[in-house]
């Protein structure tokens, strides 16, 4: 049995040591928000923040985990959609499948919750999640009417 | 039509419930008709249209969303004939089941071919309309006036005699009573108020909470998981394996054979399931193709583009043998495309549910109905008794309508644990092994040049593979496949080429590798706008003149592509100096009825690094349902583009496919995307497709600056594998 604080809340799961942390929440906690897209920590659809950093879920064994670290998912970004991030996706319309965006928001809130104002390079660097659609112009506009505060709305 | 679903969904649930001993728990299982379910409190006006008492409108959207925004440019057809408000509109899925049984009354449930909304504006708008006439006649027959004296506005019914006013939501009730008006008349499109304006995604919501539930994320009571390896040679099957070596691991409950091709390891979770399934010794009989490699295939290919054996002829006119014979200058050169995988974000999934006397699956595909036939047909169950709940697509672009193999796989799998929702999930590596891939071609083109550099013939062999000879053969014309020549067409409404060239041939040598292909997002345009782009700029080069003057002279006979081009050239300042370092290169193309151009600007460092700074594109799509929407797929489109032209590669060795993840499959991520300005210019009087058109030209325009940039041509794709430090 191992104990994960996850959005808040411990829970307690019997789980395989070597179970990845994506699989665990996917299908031990029931949050299917995070995203399987690769397994190797290439695509970022499973980003999740641990004590506020972006990790790529599908590549970290439960046992990594312990109950003092604060596992957050999209689904406790907030508790209405109301995170920054969140509102500047939905007034810019960023998701088209939407797939990814899981992951490319929960990457963007902790690049900037560590750089409230970044620029290019500083998105460039942070933001490599893989997102097939082709949202990555309106991904980077939106990062920045976030750092913004959501102060010019986009045409 | 609603109450039936309704008693289905419950029969299911008590069906589950049953068969899993009463197990129940929170869970969000995403029906196709969700509203309908609440068929008694929701008067169905027509197909397409339910108005719930509280003024809620639901839409019914047959055509599936998987990024491109057609849900939301479908519904804003049905509401701008409707006179709804449109805060208030909510869409769902009719099921394909659904339509069988009503005698197809929404039509096709394909999407693809960029055609959602321009194969089906024209009856969802009429579905609008007439549910408009019903909702106001209701309200004039209760009011005992004249409906000539009604009018509708924001889904508030005024009778202007007495300013009586009521609303949608009270009458629907009354006007799903009425029949049907056998007439009615659409808008005329600049009179439109909803369509036609950038309104915001209806689906956006959902999807930045976790909320929106995909295939993957389906839950059912007392479901278990599968995990798949099905023979990663093509052609090859199953010779052995041993089961008895993982069946006592954590969680697993079944190993089971999947058709003469697969094996499949059911447990309680899913990364039980594969864990289990890596750890199963598997003998594999690999078939008549395990030589087969990317070099064999090239080949047979390059053989091709000589033959006159299984030839087929595209577009012919004068004589181009003589054109070439008499050239003043002859042009020559040979491009070849490679095969590319969807790589769709959400690898292949599906739900099943199978009892002797019913099938029902959960799953994202961008083809209902086929989805159902795939179903039945592996569940041994007629049609009638199989049903396809969809859900929104976690990426399309042409894999889940290509082929049904993963509903097929998941119905042959519960088919074997009875009344046990089965839910199927390919790792990405499972999904990169057995895609249906962007066919691979090769084309050698000759142009004939006179001495005023005016081209005077054009003979351009395609050699290489059918899409439709494999996934449809009933679509090939006396075995031609019309789709080999897409954009490159004499005439029609679909793909016309452009230039006018005297003396022209353009025929097809027919090499089919036993690689399974697909339509591929953009599907044959994406290489012929290569090959033809490419060319025209070799031959303008050729020539001596500016590539834009020397496309112009050939495109006066065709105005419409003429002005896109116009439109990038001059928007991104074509004939006037780039920034320091930058080049242009231009291409145009039609394909899916709409045109398009783009004029890429780009730099090659000493080093040979390639930075895609800008791209302008135009679009004439003849009418703009959603013009914001229209930029997110030109936006999008060029990173599908670009990535295929960047890294798109997919090779063979020993008959299977080599790279199975993204550390050997690589895509286009944020830093490498350029600005993309679009110019969304509809000239009306006609409807094109937008969520494929600007792909074409993505990687040709950047070709061709690649050119401008460093004097190097580039005809083989991609280019992780070319030096581009200048010559």
């Amino acid at each position: 049995m191992t104990n994960l604080t996850v959005n808040g809340t411990v829970r307690a799961v019997d789980v395989d040591p070597d179970t990845p942390l994506l699989w665990v929440i996917r299908e031990q906690l029931g949050l299917t928000g995070t995203k399987y897209g690769c397994g190797i920590a290439q695509c970022g659809a499973c980003t999740v923040h641990v004590d506020g950093a972006a990790v790529r879920s599908c590549s970290m064994p439960v046992s990594a985990f312990t109950e003092d670290q604060k596992i957050v998912t999209i689904e406790g970004l907030s508790p209405d959609g109301s995170h920054p991030v969140q509102k500047a996706w939905l007034d810019l319309d960023v998701p088209q499948c939407g797939f990814c965006q899981p992951g490319m928001i929960m990457a963007s809130a902790a690049l900037l919750a560590q750089k409230p104002n970044p620029n290019d390079d500083d998105i460039n660097s942070e933001i490599t999640n893989i997102c097939r659609c082709g949202t990555y112009n309106r991904v980077r506009a939106a990062i920045k009417f976030a750092a913004q505060g959501g102060q010019v709305r986009r045409g | 039509m609603t109450t039936a679903l309704a008693v289905s969904r419950r029969k299911f649930l008590a069906g589950s419930a049953a068969a899993v001993g009463g197990f129940s728990f929170g869970f969000h299982v995403p029906f196709g008709g969700e509203a309908s379910a609440a068929a008694g409190t929701t008067p169905e006006i027509n197909a397409w249209v339910m108005i719930k008492p509280d003024d809620t409108v639901v839409i019914r959207v047959a055509r599936v969303e998987m990024g491109q925004g057609s849900l939301t440019g479908l519904a804003q057809l049905v509401a701008e004939e409707l006179d709804c408000d449109w805060s208030k509109v909510t869409t769902e899925y009719p099921t394909p089941g659904q339509n069988v049984a009503r005698s197809r009354v929404w039509g096709d449930f394909q999407t693809a071919g960029s055609r959602a909304i321009r194969g089906s504006h024209d009856y969802v708008r009429k579905g609008g309309a007439a549910a408009r006439q019903m909702l106001i006649q209701a309200a004039a027959n209760e009011w005992k006036v004249p409906v000539a004296e009604c009018a509708a506005a924001d889904g508030v019914i005024m009778h202007k005699g007495s300013g009586r006013t009521t609303t949608y939501g009270k009458v629907a009730e009354a006007a799903s009573k009425l029949d049907p008006p056998k007439d009615v008349q659409l808008k005329d499109p600049k009179d439109w108020k909803i369509a036609g304006k950038p309104v915001q995604r209806l689906d956006t919501a959902d999807k930045l909470t976790g909320k929106q539930v995909y295939a993957i994320d389906v839950k059912l009571p007392g479901m278990l998981n599968a995990a798949i390896k099905d023979c990663p040679v093509f052609g090859g099957k199953i010779k052995s394996f041993e089961a008895a070596q993982v069946r006592a691991m954590p969680g697993v409950k079944e190993v089971v054979q999947v058709g003469d091709t697969g094996v499949a390891v059911v447990a309680d979770t899913w990364w039980r399931a594969k864990t289990a399934l890596d750890a199963l010794p598997i003998v594999w009989d690999e078939g008549p193709n395990a030589d087969l490699s990317s070099g064999s295939i090239a080949e047979m290919l390059k053989a091709g583009l000589d033959s006159d054996q299984g030839v087929f002829v595209g577009s012919q006119s004068g004589d181009v043998k003589a054109a070439l014979a008499g050239a003043a200058k002859r042009v020559e050169a040979v491009y070849a495309y490679p095969y590319q995988h969807h790589v769709t974000m959400e690898p292949m999934n599906a739900t099943a549910l199978w009892t002797n006397d019913r099938c029902e699956v959960w799953t994202a595909t961008q083809n209902g109905e086929a989805a159902l036939a795939a179903a039945a047909s592996a569940a041994d169950l007629p049609v009638a008794k199989c049903e396809v709940y969809r859900l929104h697509l976690g990426g399309g672009f042409g894999r889940r309508s290509t082929s049904h193999d993963f509903v097929r796989q998941a119905v042959l799998i519960a088919k074997q644990i009875p009344g046990t929702p089965i839910k199927l999930i390919w790792s990405r590596e499972e999904d990169m092994l057995h895609g249906w891939y962007h066919p691979i071609t090769q084309c050698r083109l000759t142009g004939a040049l006179d001495q005023d550099g005016n081209l005077t013939g054009l003979r351009m062999r395609i050699s290489g593979q059918s899409i439709l000879s494999t996934v449809n053969p009933q679509g090939l014309q006396n075995g031609r496949d019309p789709v080999t020549f897409q954009g490159l067409n004499p005439s029609g409404t679909e793909g016309v080429l452009g230039y006018t060239i005297p003396n022209l041939l353009i025929d097809h040598a027919m090499r089919n590798p036993p690689i399974p292909p697909g339509f591929w997002r953009g599907v044959n345009n994406n290489q012929n706008a290569i090959y033809l782009e490419c060319f025209m700029d070799e031959l303008a080069h050729a020539a001596g003149q500016d590539p834009l003057a020397f496309r112009r002279k050939l495109l006066v006979n065709h105005p419409k592509h003429l002005a896109v081009l116009n439109a990038v050239a001059e928007k991104a300042g074509w004939g006037t100096p780039a920034p320091q370092g930058v080049y242009r290169g231009l291409a145009q193309h039609m394909g899916y009825g709409s045109y398009v151009a783009a004029c890429a600007e780009v730099s090659v460092g000493d080093d040979g690094k390639l930075k895609i700074h800008r791209i302008v594109a135009a679009t004439d799509c003849g009418y703009a349902v959603n013009p914001q929407q229209i930029a997110a797929q030109v936006e999008g489109s060029f990173v599908y583009g670009l990535t295929a032209l960047l890294y798109g590669e997919i090779t063979l060795k020993d008959g299977k496919v080599e790279q199975e993840n993204f550390d050997t499959y690589e895509m286009m991520r944020i830093n490498e995307m350029p600005q993309v300005e679009s110019i969304i210019m509809p000239s009306g009087g006609f409807w094109g497709g937008v969520g494929e058109p600007t792909i074409f030209v993505a990687a040709p325009a950047v070709l061709n600056a690649i050119f401008a940039a460093t004097g190097k041509r580039i005809r083989t794709l991609p280019l992780k594998n070319h030096d581009l430090r200048k010559a």
